[in-house]
């Protein structure tokens, strides 16, 4: 298990100087001059020439000077340190503001996913074959088919503007209600996976041997399915949704930049429309940060949680 | 393994034969000398599931749409005039203008170029990445199979559009064949991570099966074992995910059009069309609604048909 924990540790810590490198090389290497691009058309004096090279270690050419901007910008991720958006506000104070926004949009989404996947997945699992089930397995192939680019502004077209049961776009605070539409779109394609996650599941472990034994020992029906067959029926479940709360933290950008929720994907929305490549470039390498540890998390959950997996 | 659930799979259709009673069937079962293979009994019980044939059709209909757009409608698609604007149907124009004048269902028909070429073309590239990575790490096995697989988790880490965002926003030209290619090139470069496994497992599988150790000690080399005996035992689960995927590699098109960072003007995307009429929704919502259809359509055949054939092909999961 400790041995797992750690393989695991450095297996992320590969993931992540991987993917960062790919994130600054694609963005900041080879732009031609990056001191004119900052400055924009103004000219701009040798003194300040001088000391953005100097700040920026712009002098170092070649491949070394490459990884010593590269660490540079890898220790100040790591410090929390973002830069400023070309609009001048520091990156780290735009994503403070987003995340709480962005967390309860997440969190709704997830709730709507298990109240209603979970239990649809249970019943249609128990009775498989039946028009329940057949029913269920239709619907969430629809909503799984559906890309949310067509989804988010259907609801919103639909349920916001013209029968107008949930507002249709939110504005800077916005309350529960106004994150409740979004959050149903957001959580419509977790729910369809965790449904059907639920359903293979139950109907598999029904046939396990320690159901037929807890079966034969005469336990009712309804104990059999809540506490034999649930327990290990969830865990596959449990895990689907930890990886699928790090995806809708970094996949909602659709969805909150449809409903003008303002989170992060909304930010990041907004930073590729306006071209501010220091806000993409940041909110990017944060999202990716926190996609890898949410996996990393989910993977030591689900050992954890089911003893018969066995890491070697 | 897989011989085994043949067998049982035919047994099962058999018992569920004589339980329906139908005349006309037994007779073609038994065919002398000639045994049922799996793709015969996929065949057998795809032809009856009309989702299957639903899809297939609205997959025909969508590649038809893509090769030759003349046929369903007879307006240009960028003869766009302002003073339509928003304008009712008129004229073959079926579903009336959108906000620039332009006819919003020869903009839809026209559309599904581009979607069906960049899915067709990143599954195509996908599969051969897939093929060749799956077949070298399944058939090595030992430090290439460590080194591809971890290359494969670490691909598959990083999440898809977030990496297309950044890997497209470094392509400056406006070129139309530029992005097209490029925007093909990510999709294929992030998404390749699954097949690959698929291939990767159904190798190990082909791999140990005795007809493979016959053909190596009939002395066929790697390359031939691989290509000959090993490949086309691989292929057919890979198809089926290829399959799924182009519904996939559809629906990432449209979406990173619609963020503005896939396509652009003047090529015509649905996602394009799609973001353009969402902001007009208020005046009119035909030009959201039309090109919003075409795509959910597109997506749902080939994902409802991938899924089909999987069902078919394997009968465990039912």
């Amino acid at each position: 298990m400790f041995r797992f924990i750690v393989r695991r540790l450095l297996q992320m810590v590969v993931a992540f100087f991987g993917t960062t490198l790919i994130v600054y090389a694609l963005m900041f290497a080879g732009q031609g001059d990056p001191i004119q691009a900052l400055a924009g058309e103004r000219p701009v004096t040798a003194a300040q020439r001088a000391y953005l090279t100097e700040k920026y270690h712009l002098d170092a050419t070649g491949f070394g000077g490459f990884f010593y901007r590269y660490f540079d910008y890898l220790s100040n991720l790591l410090r929390g340190d973002l830069g400023e958006s070309l609009t001048g506000r520091p990156i780290g104070e735009i994503l403070a503001n987003a995340w709480p926004v962005t967390i309860k949009l997440a969190l709704i989404a997830i709730a709507v996913a298990v109240i209603f996947g979970v239990t649809a997945g249970v019943l249609a699992g128990i009775r498989r074959g039946s028009i329940f089930d057949n029913s269920t397995l239709l619907l969430t192939l629809l909503v799984l088919g559906i890309p949310t680019i067509v989804l988010a502004p259907l609801a919103q077209y639909l349920l916001g503007v013209k029968w107008q049961l949930f507002p249709a776009t939110s504005g800077a605070d916005p309350s529960f209600y106004a994150l409740l539409l979004p959050g149903i779109v957001l959580g419509s394609l977790s729910l369809a996976t965790a449904l059907r996650l639920t359903r293979t599941s139950v109907a598999e472990n029904l046939r396990a041997d320690y159901v037929r034994t807890a079966r034969s020992k005469g336990l009712p029906r309804r104990r059999v399915v809540t506490v034999h067959v649930l327990r290990n029926s969830l865990i596959p479940v449990i895990t689907f949704l930890g990886v699928e709360l790090g995806n809708l933290m970094s996949g909602a950008i659709i969805t909150e930049g449809v409903f003008n929720i303002p989170g992060v994907g909304f930010n990041l929305f907004r930073a590729i429309r306006t071209e501010d490549g220091p806000l993409v470039v940041g909110i990017v390498s944060v999202l990716v940060v926190v996609y890898l540890v949410s996996n990393l998390v989910v993977d030591v959950l689900y050992a954890v949680l089911d003893p018969r997996i066995r890491y070697e | 393994m897989s011989d085994f659930e043949t067998v049982a799979s035919s047994e099962n259709q058999a018992a569920r034969r004589g339980v329906s009673g139908e005349p006309g069937t037994p007779g073609r079962v038994g065919q002398p000398g000639r045994p049922r293979s799996l793709a015969g009994d996929a065949w057998r019980d795809l032809r009856r599931k009309p989702i299957f044939w639903i899809s297939l059709a609205l997959v025909l209909l969508v590649t038809a749409m893509a090769v030759a757009p003349g046929l369903f409608t007879r307006n240009d698609p960028t003869d766009c005039i302002l003073s339509r604007q928003h304008a009712a149907p008129s004229g073959g124009a079926i579903f009336g203008y959108d906000f620039q004048g332009c006819d919003t269902y020869a903009r839809a028909v026209y559309g599904a170029r581009a979607s069906l070429l960049v899915g067709a073309l990143s599954a195509l590239l996908t599969g051969i990445i897939a093929l060749v990575v799956g077949m070298l790490a399944g058939y090595f096995g030992g430090w290439v199979d460590a080194v591809l697989s971890r290359i494969v988790d670490i691909v598959l880490g990083i999440p898809l559009l977030l990496a297309a965002i950044v890997l497209l926003k470094r392509v400056a030209s406006d070129s139309a064949t530029v992005r097209l290619g490029s925007v093909i090139f990510v999709l294929a470069v992030l998404g390749w991570t699954t097949a690959a496994r698929v291939v990767r497992s159904s190798v190990i599988t082909a791999r140990q099966q005795d007809y493979v150790a016959a053909a190596r000690m009939l002395g066929a080399g790697n390359g031939r074992i691989m290509w000959r005996h090993i490949l086309p035992n691989a292929l057919a689960p890979a198809i089926v995910v290829l399959t799924i995927a182009l519904g996939s590699f559809i629906a990432a098109e449209a979406t990173l059009s619609f963020l503005g960072i896939g396509l652009k003007e003047p090529t015509i995307s649905w996602g394009i069309d799609i973001n353009n009429g969402r902001v007009h929704m208020r005046e009119s919502a035909t030009p959201l609604l039309v090109p919003s259809t075409f795509l959910a359509l597109t997506v749902l055949a080939f994902i409802m048909l991938g899924d089909a054939i999987r069902d078919a092909f394997d009968p465990k999961l039912r």
